[in-house]
């Protein structure tokens, strides 16, 4: 391969989402997070002899949701499989999972193709912890937790449709967003319920053959697994140029340190010998447990977020934050329905921008946790809006709003914000300021317009912010004859 | 006909110590066995559906309803190394 | 009652006499008792005591047989009683739970008086597979009871028990029941709840009774079929389960697979089935030849299939949440040590033989074909049972074969279920009952013979009536002879 070719980044993501199911995929064992190990298990998850697992019917539900929701094609008829592996966190030596015949197929979410979607079970937890008595040396224990084993998941798995690190993160945080807002995975990356991986090569730009890939294990967070590929891209193509070819393996991204760490298996290469799991039957997804699926679809992120861009004229930037999450995006939306004579796209600024900022800088509050209103911000907007207040009045009245819930119109009342609506008295204001700031005024005058902004200032210093900053502007400008 | 490497890697598979006398006795009882079940391949099963079920049932599922999980002493009870309220291993061997 | 009047009954019998208050169930229990406490067969690995029989039991149920004492193959999970499954690796094994078979039974009054013995992991035709040493058969203490189910049909035969629960994966039932003189049914797969019963193969696997008559046959099926929520390939016998009351076999047709039965059939054997053939026929029932073509591949298939299920479901034996544990050294070690020295030779055979047929580049070839393989049988059952109601064919090609004699091959061993293992496969209900005895080809005194009778998926009810009526036209009333060695 010749070292002046430029190469582009090929990525497949393998993302496991855990199910926030009441109870385990195959037993009536409870969900938890955080409890004393070993509290949630039973014969069932702890694979006992003579044991039988019975599928989740919830947990069938909510992969069919995913799958409606990631416009995946549904099997008419999986199954599932057993994957053989010794190791102590899969109880049974085998994990059930499904292999040829997943419950959901080819699918899309924006620009990204879905490979597939299958459903398994989350393997139990390890604690490394120190030597003890009798071991050979340099053989430490692990501690296993048998809690999480069981909890049912949904893997998906993407075509290799993402060139660069960025655009995982973006695609990563639509589709963490998509499935919150199915309510059927908390999708807390921190906490495991939302686990990725990325396979990751490199090719020359036009060419239609995958490079050599290697692995990226785990990642918790979307802006490590950026940087974690951007710098395993890096390395590649690094590699490459200097003539070098790339390995397949397994890597660890440290981001405390920002390197790649290989992970090799002492072991000899996996050989799952996967078999179809005697002890269940066939899925087969019936029509009512489609239409269910395709009914309990809400709107999605995608989909929400160009319905507020082109039906409601929303910027780009507050579109997305808003259909991200479903929180923001109801209390929009009940800001417009309070008031429909506000403009959504000046709603939307105010809610994601002003509002959002006010709520972090008290306190950091959640939106759960504000006094304020959708109706009563609405309130705000629209005093902004028919221009009662100035914007820099708005920000002074939100504050009090975030702080106690003040109603704003009592605000712009008690403390007579309401901007100077008599044009005589603003236009006896603007001569003042003219005649008391000569110098800017010459300036102005002699065609530096930049300096009008002392001008400016002046009248709302003199106003104490009532005026309105583009009738002020409009003012000087005649007066200073421009 | 199993070779002798062919048991050596199924028994690390099927993580199974063997003694020198089992490996010598399971590569000839192996391929014996195999000679005999190798008949199959005169059968045509051309098109023929693998069955791994017989019984006619699908969608045989559970309500996602809690049932009491086992008290953390009992599921420690018959442990061989209990530690901590966990099941403790050697562990595996380092990885990185 | 005399006591040896309470041990000759059947267990049907035994439940009229508590019925009608002429023995009260204790009374029945300590006779039991007493008698399993005399095991000189190995037949039993556990022996309760008169409060761990009643553990769990309903004596005031009122069900049908209820209070009368059951013995259980070592392979059902009882809470707080030790469960092996012959096996070293679960040597002080002690469950956390009970098997919904053994659940129903206690439900319907009966008490567990002991655990049978059986080859290890349900794995072998002799019960020498036992990891506990070999059960004897109470005709000729120098014979196999047969397997796996050897311990409790050994019991039953030798009236140490009234009747045994025990397991059939592709014999395990049947042909102990042949070898030992006695009645032993395999219901349709799916008719009895498989939960708690631990696993050989999962596709096969299915636990039946093993009784002195066809009656106590069709009692216990009764209380143990059904739907459980806690099994999701269990289905139950639509209808339940009647005791059986046919007198003649008229208008019945029964089929017999030339390609069965062929060579290796030994002769005083062939001569029973022939005797019983001609039964059928003095009932009003009619004998035709039938084509199962492909069931004379069914050992090959099922030596595939069987021994791959067992390969992943046996992994689970890995020394880290019960069960026995050898070698701290490092994991690796730690799993096959343990898993090394807790499995014996045929269970180690089968997981190295199923692991084999799973492992990457031979799945399709052993695998794949043999579950092809195994469709083709059950569409020659599903021709053959357009043309007759049932099918015929010797238990076992043997009598019970002396200890030792079949150790040193294990197809030779395998063999032993050639007549059984096609109608696990299509996994439809299998009966063998007692039909007369033969000297085994060596010599010797006279030797059970078993007959088998197949019918269609969930037609239990049928089989047992035909088989009813059969036992009363044959009239089995040899007792084991104990002869010892």
């Amino acid at each position: 391969m010749s070292s002046e070719q430029e190469l582009e980044a090929v990525i497949g993501l393998e993302i496991h989402v855990q199910l926030s199911t009441r109870t385990k995929m195959f037993c009536g064992c409870e969900l938890s997070f955080g409890d004393r190990a070993n509290v949630h298990t039973c014969p069932i998850c702890l694979a006992h002899p003579g044991v039988l697992p019975v599928p989740n019917r919830t947990a069938i539900e909510y992969a069919l949701l995913i799958a409606a929701a990631l416009e995946c094609e549904v099997a008419p008829r999986s199954i599932f499989h057993r994957k053989n592996y010794f190791y102590p966190d899969s109880p049974k030596a085998y994990q059930i999972s499904q292999y040829d015949v997943p419950i959901a197929g080819a699918g899309r979410l924006g620009d990204v193709r879905i490979h597939r979607a299958h459903l398994e079970e989350d393997a139990a937890k390890m604690v490394h912890v120190g030597h003890h008595r009798g071991r050979i040396q340099g053989s430490d224990d692990s501690l296993v937790d048998f809690n999480r084993g069981g909890t049912p998941l949904v893997e998906i798995v993407t075509e290799p449709d993402l060139r660069s690190g960025a655009q995982v993160r973006e695609w990563g945080q639509l589709l963490r967003a998509t499935i919150r807002q199915l309510g059927v995975s908390d999708v807390n990356m921190e906490e495991g319920s939302l686990r990725c991986d990325a396979n990751v090569s490199v090719r020359p730009v036009g060419s239609d053959e995958f490079g050599t890939k290697t692995e990226m294990k785990n990642m918790n967070s979307f802006r490590f697994i950026e940087r974690g590929i951007e710098a395993e891209v890096a390395r590649q193509k690094e590699l490459i140029a200097s003539g070098g070819q790339v390995v397949q393996e397994t890597l660890h991204f440290d981001p405390a340190t920002g390197e790649l760490h290989s992970l090799r298996s002492k072991e000899e290469a996996h050989d799952y010998r996967y078999m179809p799991e005697p002890d269940l039957v066939p899925v087969v997804p019936t029509r009512q447990m489609l239409d269910a699926a395709a009914a309990a679809l809400p709107e999605l992120p995608a989909e929400r977020s160009q319905r507020y861009r082109e039906e409601l004229g929303v910027s780009e930037g507050a579109a997305l934050k808003l259909s991200f999450d479903l929180e923001w995006a109801e209390f929009f939306e009940g800001v417009i329905a309070h008031h429909p004579e506000i403009e959504p796209r000046a709603a939307a600024n105010w809610v994601t921008g002003e509002f959002a900022a006010e709520l972090r800088k008290q306190g950091d509050q959640a939106l759960g946790e504000t006094v304020v209103t959708p109706d009563s911000l609405g309130a705000l907007v629209r005093l902004v809006g028919s221009k009662r207040i100035s914007h820099s009045s708005a920000k002074a009245v939100l504050a009090e709003m975030v702080a106690d819930g003040a109603d704003p119109l009592e605000v712009v009342e008690e403390r007579g914000l309401e901007q100077i609506s008599d044009s005589g008295e603003l236009e006896k204001i603007v001569a003042q300021a003219i005649d008391e700031n000569p110098a800017p005024a010459e300036q102005v005058r002699s065609g530096n317009e930049k300096a009008i902004g002392a001008l400016v200032g002046a009248v709302m210093k003199a106003t104490q912010g009532r005026a309105d900053g583009g009738e002020v502007t409009r003012l000087l400008r005649r007066d200073l004859g421009l | 006909m199993i070779e002798r490497e062919q048991v050596l890697h199924v028994a690390r598979l099927s993580r199974l110590k063997l003694s020198e006398e089992e490996v010598a006795a399971l590569e000839h009882e192996l391929s014996s066995i195999l000679d005999h079940v190798d008949r199959l391949t005169e059968i045509d099963v051309e098109g023929v559906e693998p069955t791994s079920h017989v019984v006619p049932l699908e969608n045989v599922l559970r309500d996602d309803l809690p049932r009491p999980s086992l008290d953390r002493d009992r599921a420690l009870e018959g442990a061989p190394d209990p530690h901590d309220g966990a099941f403790r291993v050697p562990s595996p061997q380092a990885e990185a | 009652m005399a006591e040896h009047e309470l041990l000759a009954a059947t267990a049907t019998e035994t439940a009229g006499l508590i019925a009608d208050g002429v023995v009260s169930s204790d009374e029945c229990l300590n006779a039991w008792l007493d008698r399993a406490a005399e095991d000189r067969l190995n037949g039993y690995l556990w022996k309760a005591d008169r409060a761990a029989a009643m553990r769990g039991v309903d004596p005031d149920s009122g069900a049908p047989g209820a209070g009368v004492p059951v013995a259980v193959k070592d392979i059902f999970c009882t809470t707080g009683v030790p469960t092996t499954a012959g096996s070293r690796i679960l040597e002080g094994y002690i469950p956390p739970y009970t098997s919904t078979a053994l659940s129903r039974l206690s439900a319907s009054g009966m008490p567990m008086i002991g655990k049978t013995n059986m080859d290890e992991f349900a794995m072998g035709s002799s019960n020498e597979n036992s990891a506990y040493g070999p059960v004897l058969n109470p005709w000729d203490h120098g014979r196999v009871p047969g397997g796996s189910s050897g311990g409790s049909a050994a019991v039953v035969a030798g009236r140490l028990a009234p009747w045994a629960l025990g397991t059939d994966t592709g014999g395990s039932i049947r042909q102990p029941a042949a070898l030992c003189g006695i009645v032993g049914l395999k219901p349709t797969y799916g008719a009895i709840s498989r939960y708690g019963m631990i696993a050989f193969a999962s596709s096969l696997d299915q636990c039946g009774p093993l009784t002195r008559d066809v009656t106590d046959a069709a009692l216990m099926l009764s209380r143990l079929q059904g739907r459980d929520e806690m099994d999701s390939t269990s289905v139950g016998i639509e209808g339940g389960v009647e005791l059986p009351s046919a007198v003649d076999l008229n208008g019945l047709r029964f089929g017999i697979p030339a390609d069965l039965i062929g060579e290796g059939l030994e002769a005083g054997v062939r001569k029973v089935f022939e005797q019983t053939t001609a039964a059928i026929e003095r009932l009003g029932g009619s004998i035709e030849s039938i084509a199962l073509p492909h069931s004379d591949h069914g050992i090959s298939a099922y030596y595939v299939l069987a021994p791959a299920e067992a390969s992943t479901n046996l992994a689970r034996y890995d020394g880290v949440r019960y069960g026995m544990r050898e070698s701290e050294d490092d994991l690796v070690s730690m799993y096959e040590e343990t898993r090394g020295a807790g499995f014996g030779p045929e269970v180690k055979r089968r997981i190295m033989l199923g692991t084999y047929a799973l492992s990457s580049g031979y799945y399709e070839a052993y695998y794949g074909r043999a579950q092809r393989v195994r469709t083709m049988i059950v569409r020659d059952f599903d021709k053959a049972f357009g043309q007759v109601d049932f099918v015929v064919t010797p238990t076992s090609p043997t009598v019970a074969f002396g200890l030792g004699e079949k150790t040193g091959d294990p197809w030779t061993m395998y063999l032993n279920d050639l007549y059984t293992v096609p109608m696990s496969l299509a996994g439809i209900p299998a009966i063998s009952i007692p039909a007369g005895t033969a000297g085994p080809a060596g010599g010797g005194p006279e030797l059970p013979v078993g007959f088998q009778i197949a019918a269609p998926a969930f037609a239990e009810q049928s089989l047992l009536e035909a088989a009813f009526a059969l036992e009363r036209e044959i009239g089995f009333e040899q007792e084991p002879q104990e002869v010892e060695r």
